[in-house]
């Protein structure tokens, strides 16, 4: 009897409280709207949204509605966090491997990169970037080529854009050879397990990746221009970039400041993963007869990528919450938008806000659960 | 004597040894020329390979002294450290390359052609970084918007803080007891009714200041101050709700934890700003600067919580099971034997989270509170001062690098103190 009475007590306490504190936020709520005249629903969603965003990836004006907008604002966020998940990704591994190189001067250059990016704030990086480093680019009309056909400008970064022909053949053919390279490794896995041979499906992957698409433009009817970025004068003095795609500077700099502070995250899990392993492992495989090779695919990689990958994901969230910033910079990301002027507009404070925090919620959290589900899955299985 | 590129034999190892030397000098010394002085001792040469020409001799020369063993210390400690295959020997030339390049630049941008006297933009006439602006706003920087005579009030009422910080250390064997309660409860009472006191003022002959006017450096360490102080205790409380076996007090501390990590920090603040209100009583007011250390309070509990549980996990079941035999109820084991240890072996981690709340500060510049990262770009739009933002931004950004990697490196030597063997 004490004893229930000792567990049932405080959950019942606990309970109570939350709904006091939901009850009292939500009685609030309520006499605030009816005393400022605004009433809850999401009716707003249908309406004209009525204003401009300067870089979007899909098609949208003012008159589209206040969701149309949410989904182009959700895109550009999704395009940031992308765009930052590759350049980290490559940055981290490569600064992590570097930071246990033999090499005095690679290791420590390693190490300071690390010390120097990761302690300064994310946001004094964007800036820093925004307004102070992209700031001392060229005009337009006095930009240098990059690699011949791309400029960088201070109004933004221009690259041709390519123009297809029979896209839908091409991306077939892809589809094709990667369902191919799908096959072929369940094949040659097959054939390990029965004979202990080895197919060389690294070879036969990436000839059947260039072959077929190659086979697509010879046979598919499938042709690429490039459309480049052509100096243009407006007036006397202003010159932009017509054709091609340009990349803004808001986009530019997020891109750098998240990929440059988030690789250093990414470099400490790598670092970590690869000292995780034992020596004891490399020596037993080679000790077997493994080529380095073999031991670097077969023993070493699986353990590493073990010990690294959740983390990592970590890291690729807290990337994706952190692209939020881009509200600072003005870059038209979720945040600024639709936390931004859409709330600004409709005044429904309590929906636009619980839609955006949604949005990062669901985000999260699938995320998370698809974690849950690798770790269980790649988990030791101790007997 | 001959020379062979491809094997060094015993009896020629002087000779590549002095050959080697040369030639890395050489091509380090052709850098340092061109990048210090200007001066291309190859521009004999065509195009690219006057670029490549200290690259290909600093290669051929390391190649050259790379051996086993040489007798000579310097020689030894290169090739051990720095030239121990060509592919390291042509990275560690590019990484010294590099360097020199970048260093002239950079040291003649920040000190040589830099200017500080004078207190008017006119004062900057050299091509480098003006730092008259930092020290014409340095104040501001520092202060925000806060009365010039009245700046004695936030650096005595820090001082007294910080003085109030270190007491802990004095206390009497006897008094040892008292330490968490002191930290936990008192301590942050009394620094926030000395800064409520001293910094907002409105009595004892003090001027009222309104938290509008606080601003730059001191408000990154007021927020941060308290949002660490009271991010701790609360996210202590969640990780062990989140271990408890009761099922309505768990699931409520997955919840919140859950809520607010998936969440980014940023809409948090734009919720206490804009949507928290509508949530409080009608005549109810509170101040921004509450509401937002409220916000990052909440947020970081449920870091805090999640690294704090990580403590608790890593404890062997026979802790818990050795408190329970001894008779201990659930708050007596938790407090003597189970926080102790969790916490000792949770202090890298707490420190990272601290870490990220420090960085996570100059956010609150998005809902209008002007930090250091507010008030630069206040003094950036400033008419008078145009075009000094890469100043501003490096000032700020050598402030936080400072206090950041001074924190990560005092985390570093709190764990290797309280490290113990298991």
């Amino acid at each position: 009897m004490n004893n229930k009475i000792k567990r049932y007590i405080p959950q019942i306490l606990t309970i109570l409280f939350v709904f006091l504190i939901f009850g009292f936020f939500t009685i609030n709520a309520q006499v605030n709207m009816d005393n400022r005249g605004i009433d809850f629903g999401f009716g707003f969603l249908k309406q004209e949204a009525s204003f401009d965003m300067q870089f979007t990836l899909l098609d949208y004006d003012g008159q589209d509605s206040y969701m149309w907008a949410y989904v182009v604002a959700l895109l550009n966020t999704l395009l940031v966090s992308f765009l930052g998940i590759i350049f980290c990704t490559i940055l981290g591994v490569i600064i992590g491997v570097a930071r246990l190189s033999g090499n005095f001067l690679i290791r420590n250059s390693a190490a300071w990169y690390v010390e120097f990016f990761r302690n300064i704030p994310l946001l004094l990086q964007i800036f820093f970037w925004y307004y102070a480093a992209l700031r001392a680019l060229p005009l337009p009309e006095k930009a240098e080529p990059w690699f011949g056909v791309t400029y960088m400008t201070i109004k933004g970064y221009y690259i041709p854009s390519m123009i297809w022909e029979n896209l839908n053949v091409f991306l077939s053919c892809l589809l094709a050879s990667i369902i191919s390279i799908i096959f072929i490794k369940i094949y040659a896995k097959k054939i390990q397990e029965k004979e202990g041979k080895q197919l060389p499906v690294l070879y036969i992957s990436l000839g059947l990746i260039t072959i077929l698409p190659l086979l697509s433009f010879l046979f598919g009817g499938v042709t690429l221009d490039f459309e480049l970025p052509v100096l243009k004068q407006l007036a006397k003095t202003s010159f932009i970039f017509e054709g091609g795609i340009s990349l803004p500077p808001e986009l530019i700099a997020l891109v750098l400041a998240l990929s440059l502070y988030t690789s250093t995250f990414v470099a400490e899990c790598v670092r970590a993963g690869i000292q995780g392993i034992s020596k004891g492992q490399k020596e037993a495989a080679a000790s077997v007869g493994l080529n380095p090779n073999q031991i670097l695919k077969l023993v070493i990689m699986p353990q590493a990528l073990r010990i690294i990958i959740p983390p990592t994901t970590n890291q690729y969230l807290n990337l994706t919450k952190n692209s939020s910033l881009a509200a600072a910079i003005a870059y038209p990301d979720l945040v600024l938008v639709f936390a931004g002027t859409a709330l600004m507009q409709t005044g429904k404070a309590i929906e636009i806000v619980g839609i955006t925090m949604l949005t990062y919620l669901t985000i999260s959290l699938s995320i998370a659960a698809l974690m849950n589900w690798y770790n269980k899955r790649i988990e030791i299985k101790e007997k | 004597m001959k020379i062979s590129l491809s094997k060094i034999k015993s009896n020629n190892y002087i000779t590549n040894i002095y050959l080697g030397t040369f030639l890395f000098s050489l091509s380090i010394f052709d850098v340092f020329l061109y990048s210090f002085l200007n001066i291309n001792i190859t521009s004999f040469l065509p195009g690219n390979l006057s670029l490549f020409f200290p690259l290909i001799i600093g290669f051929i020369g390391l190649s050259f002294i790379r051996m086993e063993y040489s007798g000579i210390k310097i020689i030894d400690n290169l090739n051990k450290h720095i030239n121990t295959s060509n592919f390291n020997a042509l990275l560690t030339l590019i990484i010294i390359f590099a360097l020199l390049k970048a260093l002239p630049p950079a040291l003649s941008w920040m000190i040589l052609d830099a200017n500080i006297s004078g207190d008017t933009k006119q004062a900057c006439t050299g091509t480098g970084a003006c730092w008259t602006y930092i020290k014409v706003w340095f104040k501001r920087f520092m202060y925000g918007m806060y009365p010039n005579e009245m700046h004695w009030r936030i650096n005595s009422a820090f001082i007294l803080v910080i003085a109030l910080g270190f007491v802990g250390y004095f206390f009497k064997d006897n008094l040892k007891k008292y330490l968490a309660l002191y930290y936990v409860v008192i301590y942050p009472i009394i620094a926030f009714l000395i800064i409520y006191y001293l910094i907002s003022g409105g009595s004892f002959g003090l001027v009222w200041v309104e938290t509008g006017a606080w601003g730059g450096l001191s408000l990154t360490f007021i927020v941060s101050f308290f949002c660490l102080i009271f991010c701790f205790p609360l996210g202590m409380i969640l990780a062990l709700g989140r271990r408890s076996n009761l099922p309505a007090i768990r699931y409520t501390s997955i919840c919140y934890i859950e809520f607010w990590r998936g969440v980014p920090l940023i809409t948090v603040l734009f919720m206490s700003s804009v949507m928290f209100p509508m949530f409080l009583p009608e005549d109810f007011f509170m101040d921004k600067l509450v509401r937002v250390i409220i916000a990052i309070t909440l947020f970081e509990a449920a870091y805090c919580a999640e690294v704090i549980r990580g403590g608790l996990q890593a404890l062997p079941r026979g802790q818990y099971d050795a408190a329970k035999s001894l008779g201990m109820g659930y708050w007596k084991m938790h407090i003597f034997v189970i926080l102790p240890q969790a916490l000792k072996l949770v202090i890298p981690g707490i420190a990272n989270t601290f870490l990220a709340l420090v960085k996570d500060t100059p956010l609150i510049f998005v809902v209008g509170l002007a930090e250091i990262a507010g008030m630069l770009a206040l003094a950036k739009t400033n008419p008078k001062w145009l075009g000094f933002a890469m100043e501003g931004y490096i000032f700020a950004a050598i402030i936080f690098w400072i206090i950041c990697y001074a924190m990560s490196k005092y985390s570093y030597n709190l764990e290797q103190k309280y490290k113990t063997e298991r």
